[in-house]
């Protein structure tokens, strides 16, 4: 028997939960458990809490919540003190015993753990204080800091479900065309309105109909739908619930990577615990849906993210794309009507029916309404994942957000969109980001990958890289895509050696239009958007690598070579971890690298704490 | 290997051969690899051919068809982890553990893999040793973990 059995139970149940929490008056601690601060030791950092507030007599007033990903994953292990949001950054276990005394029983601040930014060292106590929070509108992803990811409690208390309650009431139709006034763009990166879509599964004649969450988050780079699963998944469902309870679906599918142990993991506590209590199964809340969503993990392959190969993949087949001359929407899985989202997309729709659709489309843009999750990584001061409302500028987000460039390097590029997006220059910091702005420029959305590049990164191998990708990920199915990618990647390759000529770079553009035409799927289609957005805003590097036989960057090892400078005092440990024991020299004398034998691995640039090499 | 447990496997999936890469996700989890008697006795277990079988463990990066070493060293590839270095982490661990990537030491002890992205781009370059995540590494810190599980082989 399901806990929750209609709607006017489901309103009582959460007053009492509100109520309980109310009358404890529980402080909550809330430390980031999300991938990244796992990483940092998260969990040590939860034990040490749990096991100080224990030994203090504390656990009647103060509760230790391990929560999904806060988002600012460069500072991490990340504590945040509800109800001040007082953030503690950084924080490793040898510092809870004091933390616990002084901070949360004494209400002292201690300064050493605050937030202090990196270009004037100024330090901030609360967390929308903080610059790297304070420019974002986390509608998605702030609830991540007060859900328990492995409480439907904690998610029903903060509204859970309400969303559902909501579309219950009006009915299939005009919850259809709340989502369409709404205009919610698919997040997975093709940016088509989740409406129309909807729409269109909703309509297609058949008795049967599936709903898929695509969670097979493949873009290098991209790692919002992860933390989504992880800090609140039953928003998911909740969306889930509501597409198909709109469509008229009674399968669901969450196609989630194996790559992400933690996601699937919590997804699965998750489903359980929505089956409990009535918000999945026969008969959800007391009217005629039934539902159910089953996990299905990937097997690491890039193409699965691609709605027709995903599908196969789930059928038990090798997830090949196919042509869709027919949609998805009309014959997919099992050849049945399927509507497929992003897990991004899914978070958003409770948002909407809960607050509606003019609420929604006031955040935004007119053509991209609402907010997008962006990754912001690579070459930028705050790391980590970033909420902000479509339509701000790139400036805004990688330097107001980002704090800028770290070790005072200059930026110089940022590829958004992943392997199908491209890399755009300073001269377009200003340009406002939505699914279309990007798009005229060469990239794209994507699923929100945001890879931050300064000056020693070298674009020429940022093109071989992502072309390596691909060429190693394409099914194969496609001629042009299978042979096309090799070619253009053995192409870039010759230029990154040094080896390419102008006639190369003309073979290049040629193919890419080749490989663009003759392919089924966007991997083909898209493939040639890393090549040609360098090759379009930086053609000089190129020019020098051909020309000058020159890395600019000093990336590309065939055109490098190391050397040590009058910096050198002879401390010698670089010629000690020379694998290839090429560096010469005599305690406190100048060391030479012997060019010959010099293999380019870079240990003695890493190991010199002198700054005395130097790459030319 | 014990088929038995290929059989647990199976039958948690009520048999159902839509779940064949679910059901071969399971079997690698347990033996690290694809045994070939495995193969055969899922694909005489279904009623799927051991071809089809063998085309989805070569298309999906997941599976590997050669048993793997007793340590998994794994590179992150991702684009945020490639800028800031990773490539060079590669060819430093192929160098201290004598391996090519995607290779397994003669001894059985280590495999080197590289993966597209395990997502936790803010901590790039990440390497992951036997399920650890480590981030922010560097090759001084590589070669000191790489150290540490040689030694801890020889203690044994």
């Amino acid at each position: 028997m399901a806990l929750i059995s209609n709607s006017a139970k489901l309103r009582s149940y959460r007053e009492e939960l509100v109520d309980k929490k109310n009358k404890e008056g529980k402080k909550v601690v809330a430390i980031c458990a999300g991938t990244g601060c796992n990483a940092y030791g998260s969990p040590k950092v939860v034990a040490a809490f749990r096991e100080e507030i224990e030994k203090q007599g504390l656990s009647d007033k103060i509760e230790i919540k391990p929560t999904g990903c806060h988002g600012f994953c460069e500072r991490g292990t990340l504590v945040l003190m509800h109800p001040e949001k007082q953030l503690y950054q950084r924080v490793k276990p040898e510092a809870v015993a004091e933390i616990v005394e002084k901070t949360l029983k004494g209400g002292e601040v201690l300064e050493e753990h605050l937030y202090d930014e990196p270009n004037t060292g100024e330090r901030y106590k609360t967390e929308h204080e903080i610059p790297f929070y304070k420019h974002q509108e986390r509608l998605i992803l702030g609830k991540n800091g007060e859900i328990d990811p492995t409480s439907i409690d904690d998610y029903i208390a903060m509204g859970g479900y309400d969303g559902l309650t909501k579309a219950l009431e009006l009915g299939p139709d005009a919850v259809l065309e709340e989502v369409k006034k709404a205009n919610v763009r698919g997040r997975g990166g093709g940016g088509f309105p989740a409406g129309r879509k909807w729409e269109t599964c909703k309509n297609a004649p058949s008795d049967k109909r599936y709903v898929i969450c695509n969670a097979d988050e493949g873009d290098p780079g991209a790692f919002m739908d992860r933390s989504i699963l992880e800090g609140n998944p039953h928003a998911v469902i909740e969306g889930m619930i509501i597409a198909a309870f709109t469509i008229g679906a009674d399968e669901g599918y969450v196609y989630v990577r194996h790559e992400y142990p933690l996601a699937i993991e919590r997804l699965t506590i998750a489903l359980a615990q929505a089956r409990e209590w009535g918000f999945l199964g026969k008969g959800i809340l007391g009217t005629d849906l039934d539902f159910n969503i089953k996990i299905n993990r990937g097997g690491g392959a890039f193409v699965c993210g691609e709605s027709t190969a995903l599908m196969a993949s789930i059928e038990g087949k090798v997830g090949e794309p196919r042509a869709k001359h027919i949609h998805t929407v009309v014959a997919g899985l099992h050849n049945k009507p399927t509507n497929l989202n992003n897990v991004e997309t899914y978070a958003n729709i409770p948002l909407i029916l809960d607050k509606g659709a003019d609420w929604y489309i006031s955040k935004g843009t007119k053509g991209s309404p609402g907010t997008k999750i962006f990754s912001l990584v690579g070459k930028v001061n705050n790391t980590g994942l970033v909420e902000a409302e479509m339509g701000m500028t790139l400036r805004q987000i990688i330097f107001d957000i980002g704090g800028g460039i770290p070790d005072g390097n200059e930026f110089k590029a940022v590829q958004t969109g992943g392997p199908s997006g491209g890399c755009l220059p300073a001269s377009k910091l200003d340009l406002k980001v939505d699914f279309d702005s990007l798009w005229e420029e060469g990239s794209m959305m994507g699923s929100g990958g945001m890879i931050v590049m300064d000056d020693k990164t070298c674009m020429v191998d940022v093109a071989k890289y992502f072309l390596g990708f691909l060429k190693f990920e394409s099914c194969g199915k496609c001629t042009t895509c299978r042979e096309g990618l090799r070619r253009l990647h053995e192409l870039v390759t010759d230029i990154s050696e040094g080896k390419g000529t102008e006639e190369t770079i003309s073979l290049i553009e040629e193919l890419c239009d080749t490989v663009e035409a003759g392919s089924l799927c966007a991997l083909g289609t898209t493939a040639m958007n890393p090549v040609l957005s360098t090759l379009k805003y930086f053609r000089d590097e190129y020019m020098a690598h051909v020309n000058d036989h020159r890395c600019p960057a000093g990336v590309c090892k065939e055109l490098i070579t190391y050397e040590i400078t009058d910096n050198c005092n002879g401390c010698m440990v670089c010629a000690k971890r020379c694998p290839e024991n090429c560096i010469a020299g005599e305690k406190k004398q100048l060391h030479v690298i012997d060019n010959e034998k010099c293999i380019k691995c870079g240990i003695c640039k890493d190991v010199c704490k002198f700054d005395a090499v130097r790459i030319y | 290997m014990d088929l038995t447990k290929v059989d647990a496997i199976i039958e948690n999936y009520d048999g159902d051969a839509t779940s064949l890469l679910a059901i071969m996700q399971d079997v690698q989890d347990q033996e690290n690899y694809l045994p070939r008697e495995a193969v055969n006795h899922i694909s005489a277990k279904l009623d799927v051919p051991v071809s089809r079988i063998y085309s989805m463990a070569t298309f999906f990066e997941s599976f590997h068809l050669e048993p793997r070493g007793k340590h998994i060293c794994t590179v992150c590839m991702g684009t945020a982890c490639h800028v800031r270095g990773a490539q060079r982490l590669v060819e430093h661990l192929e160098r201290d553990l004598s391996v090519k990537s995607g290779g397994t030491t003669e001894d059985l002890q280590f495999t080197l893999e590289e993966v597209n992205c395990v997502g936790a781009c803010a901590l790039g370059p990440l390497v992951i040793i036997d399920g650890e995540y480590h981030g922010n590494v560097t090759s001084t810190r590589l070669t000191k973990a790489v150290k540490k599980l040689k030694t801890r082989k020889g203690g044994e």
